[in-house]
């Protein structure tokens, strides 16, 4: 005999999860959840959230453990193969530097992030919800870690990452995106990386990191990348099923939550810039093109996002067209910041190769030839004339984005563009309008960023000179800095080619 | 014959990265549970105070009057990263789910005396709101707490709290055939009866507490350092007469974490409170008051569960087994 219904998976995970939560007594709701309020943010009803994902922890152990085991399984033999040696070039563990101190910090700041809406959220669905994505960010930061400490054994470059994001200039950029969002309220940190960046933006950082480790032989990565597309998946549910709750429970949201998407749009581009150098010139093997990536990942399938949300009122981040007008430039000038800093950067530059300097006229017809390849050219000849170019000036940055100020004006690309505010007697300087409108609203914050320029000129960072700021960053001067030509990276490379050319003849 | 494999020799140009190697004092290979750990949070440099508390940076060791000359000190000897910890639990989880399948198929709680299920019903359930707290107090020191040693395994902590509400909820389950009524009833006692409101007490108090070093004693010391003892082996061990082996089954999951979870928490206080004499000062004064008023808390419910008379004497025991405990790690009691 077994009369005993049968539970559906969302009446299962209700009664044992959802019914946790209680109405406290002894002490007031806003003592336990402190910081609910005071963004402005009004809900009336936690029972209306939809659970995007039904996982029950024991679920949740065991889908996590069986892809742990697969990866793991991977890494090993990776290592026990030397899989770096598959790679179409040593140029590409470049990519692999700039994520390893660039994008891994910001792993693990999402896993600590989420764990603080994961305590502060006082609805028990976001909070479940939360939590496993504090537990799944803290995977992607220890697999990547644990993905790239092979090739640090190899390669240059990798060996202080921690130590290097907190202090290198250009790291900066991704370091005080996240400090941005963490230091945030709650809510706001749920729309700027639940949904501004999960899941509006995450398309341009981490497909085009996984799909150019495909491309270019890098197993590892890519295999990690696959792992994680789950968890993604997951991530993106929780942030569109976020900013859905949070514009239907009250009106008077949308306005703050409109200020949120257009601020996190805007940041999330900056940082972006990173990876649009990334695809464009850093990738031995091209994926696609940046602007590409930009009109399928935000033009195409943002605008049909935001289409979507337009029934709650909510418009189209502004600054867009700007963005997408800078797909054009952003590549080619973040590319030529580095070159002429690379003396202090942690990762080798070089100049594209006529084939290379052919794509990028090819996929950028309107822009390349006319504003970026005579430059490069340029350098080409100097540098043939033993007079590589290298920019001994330190460079203003935006106080927001933290970027060298080296963007042109909209439709001028001729024409570095500046804006400035002035705010209890200083005046803060922007490369862009999206920028200063971002410090306007929030001056007091801003104010207080950590500008690595400006640190230095305060005798903050090791000393005056170049050299001795360098060491405090411990970079490896002319081992992880200079040109791929002539680094040790690529004289490693040439002779393991060479000996496997003798070995197979 | 021979058979001459060609291979290339490929030297590592270095074992791990810098701050695994100024650790060890030498630059060898590192294990993975030192590379997910060490140093991976965030020191200097912040850019801007939370709008959410200015007083504080980020990640700032103030947040608790502990201090550590190094906080990586705070190792986890069962030395988790993600996968090592999911595996483990994925493991652990499957011996549960047989044994949950087991008691079903038989309809072993069918053999249940009355009374003690009823009994039952009263105890256990209403744990998993406890267990709730505990996974929020987990979280908040994930949240606040400094270096990745100790807040990795925190929100592993949380975790395995979620897990634990959860299995007290199928068991909920299995007694009610899956109607939700007995867990129903068991949110009404844990908000209104009175053998339940010292600890729903207890527990609203520690959702408050600031200092997340003293949370963390609060909970994983104090109060589950009471609960466990008291709740899945003494509770446990008075319905063995009345064919409550089933529930041991079902609960077996909590012996073992317990346990395992105990080497953690043990390892933890121990190295802190050997840091310096302030600590201990420190320690010992906060596991004073949440030892004393987890006992407190759990006094009726004891008394409810064994009789006044057995009660007093189980939970006195279970206490003095915390001291002791306490005791060993290094604590003024």
């Amino acid at each position: 005999m077994n009369a005993v219904a049968k539970l559906g998976l969302k009446q299962r995970y209700s009664l044992l999860t959802r019914g946790l939560d209680w109405e406290p007594s002894y002490q007031s709701k806003s003592a336990i959840y402190p910081y609910a309020e005071f963004e402005g943010i009004k809900i009336h009803d936690w029972s209306k959230w939809e659970d995007p994902f039904r996982l029950t922890m024991d679920a949740y152990w065991k889908f996590q453990a069986e892809k742990e085991r697969k990866l793991y399984a991977v890494l090993d033999s990776f290592a026990q193969n030397n899989g770096q040696m598959g790679l179409t070039d040593a140029r590409y563990v470049n990519a692999v530097k700039l994520f390893l101190t660039g994008v891994s910090p910001l792993e693990y700041q999402a896993h600590r992030g989420f764990a603080h809406v994961g305590r502060h959220i006082p609805g028990v669905g976001p909070r479940v919800a939360a939590q496993m994505q504090s537990l799944d960010e803290l995977r992607h930061v220890q697999t990547q870690i644990h993905t790239l400490s092979h090739y640090n054994k190899f390669f240059d470059g990798l060996h202080e990452f921690p130590h290097m994001h907190d202090r290198v200039w250009y790291l900066s950029v991704p370091k005080s995106f996240f400090d941005d969002a963490r230091t945030a309220g709650p809510f706001e940190y749920f729309i700027a990386i639940g949904f501004a960046f999960e899941y509006v933006l995450t398309n341009l950082l981490f497909v085009p990191f996984m799909s150019g480790a495909a491309y270019n032989g890098d197993l590892a990565t890519v295999t990690f990348g696959f792992s994680a597309q789950s968890d993604e998946s997951r991530h993106m549910t929780l942030g569109i099923e976020v900013i859905k709750f949070l514009l239907e429970q009250d009106p008077d949201n949308l306005p703050i939550v409109q200020k949120w998407v257009d601020k996190w749009f805007w940041r999330g581009h900056r940082v972006l810039g990173l990876v649009a150098m990334m695809m464009d010139y850093m990738l031995p093997k091209k994926i696609m093109s940046w602007r590409e990536a930009w009109e399928i990942y935000f033009t195409e399938a943002g605008g049909s996002l935001f289409q979507d949300l337009s029934r709650y009122g909510l418009r189209v981040p502004k600054y867009a067209d700007v963005a997408t007008a800078e797909a054009d430039h952003i590549s080619h000038q973040n590319w030529a910041v580095f070159y002429q800093y690379t003396h202090a950067a942690g990762f080798h530059t070089w100049l594209p190769s006529a084939e290379e300097m052919d794509w990028l006229s090819e996929k950028y017809p309107t822009t390349f030839d006319k504003y970026y390849r005579p430059r490069f050219e340029m350098w080409g000849e100097m540098a043939k004339e033993g007079k590589r170019f290298y920019n001994n000036a330190l460079p203003q940055l935006c106080t927001t984005c933290q970027i060298p100020m080296a963007y042109t004006e909209p439709g001028d690309p001729t024409t570095i563009s500046f804006r400035h505010s002035h705010y209890k007697g200083d005046t803060y300087h922007f490369c862009s309008d999206g920028c200063k409108d971002i410090f306007d609203n929030e001056p007091e914050k801003y104010s207080q960023s950590w500008l690595p320029v400006h640190q230095i000129f305060q005798g903050n960072c090791g000393g005056a000179s170049v050299e001795e700021v360098l060491k405090w960053y411990r970079l490896n001067l002319g081992a992880d800095n200079l040109d791929q030509a002539g680094s040790p990276d690529q004289a490693q490379w040439d002779a393991w080619m060479e000996a496997r050319r003798r070995v197979a003849g | 014959m021979t058979i001459e494999i060609k291979t290339l020799k490929v030297e590592p140009r270095r074992q791990t990265f810098g701050h695994i190697a100024r650790r060890y004092g030498a630059d060898k290979p590192a294990s993975r549970y030192d590379e997910a750990t060490l140093d991976v949070q965030a020191t200097a440099n912040f850019h801007y105070k939370p709008l959410w508390g200015a007083d504080h940076w980020l990640y700032d060791e103030r947040r608790t009057r502990v201090t550590m000359a190094d906080w990586y000190k705070l190792r986890d000897p069962r030395q988790y990263y993600y996968a090592t910890y999911n595996i483990a639990r994925a493991g652990q989880y499957q011996t549960t789910e047989r044994n949950i399948e087991f008691v079903d198929k038989r309809g072993l709680l069918a053999h249940l005396d009355p009374a003690w299920r009823e009994t039952v019903e009263t105890y256990l359930l209403p744990l998993r709101h406890m267990e709730w707290g505990a996974n929020l107090n987990c979280t908040n020191i994930c949240d606040l707490g400094y270096g990745t040693a100790v807040t990795a395994a925190s929100i592993f902590a949380a975790g395995d709290h979620l897990a634990l509400a959860q299995i007290i909820g199928r068991i909920g389950l299995l007694l009610d055939g899956n109607t939700g009524a007995s867990l129903d009833r068991a949110k009404d006692r844990w908000m209104t009866a009175p053998e339940w409101q010292g600890l729903r007490r207890l527990t609203e108090d520690t959702l408050v507490v600031k200092d997340w070093f003293e949370l963390l004693l609060a909970q994983n010391l104090a109060i589950d350092g009471i609960l466990y003892p008291l709740v899945y082996g003494r509770f446990d061990a008075a319905g063995q007469a009345l064919g409550g082996s089933a529930v041991s089954m079902l609960t077996e999951f909590m012996n073992e974490w317990f346990t395992e979870h105990s080497r953690w928490v043990d390892a933890v206080i121990k190295t802190a409170a050997a840091e310096s004499p302030e600590n201990r000062a420190l320690l010992t004064g906060w596991f004073a008051t949440w030892a004393s008023r987890a006992a407190g808390a759990f006094a009726p419910l004891a008394d409810h569960v064994l009789g006044a008379e057995e009660g007093t004497r189980a939970l006195a025991e279970v206490v003095g087994g915390l001291q002791a405990r306490a005791k060993t790690l290094g604590l003024a009691v």
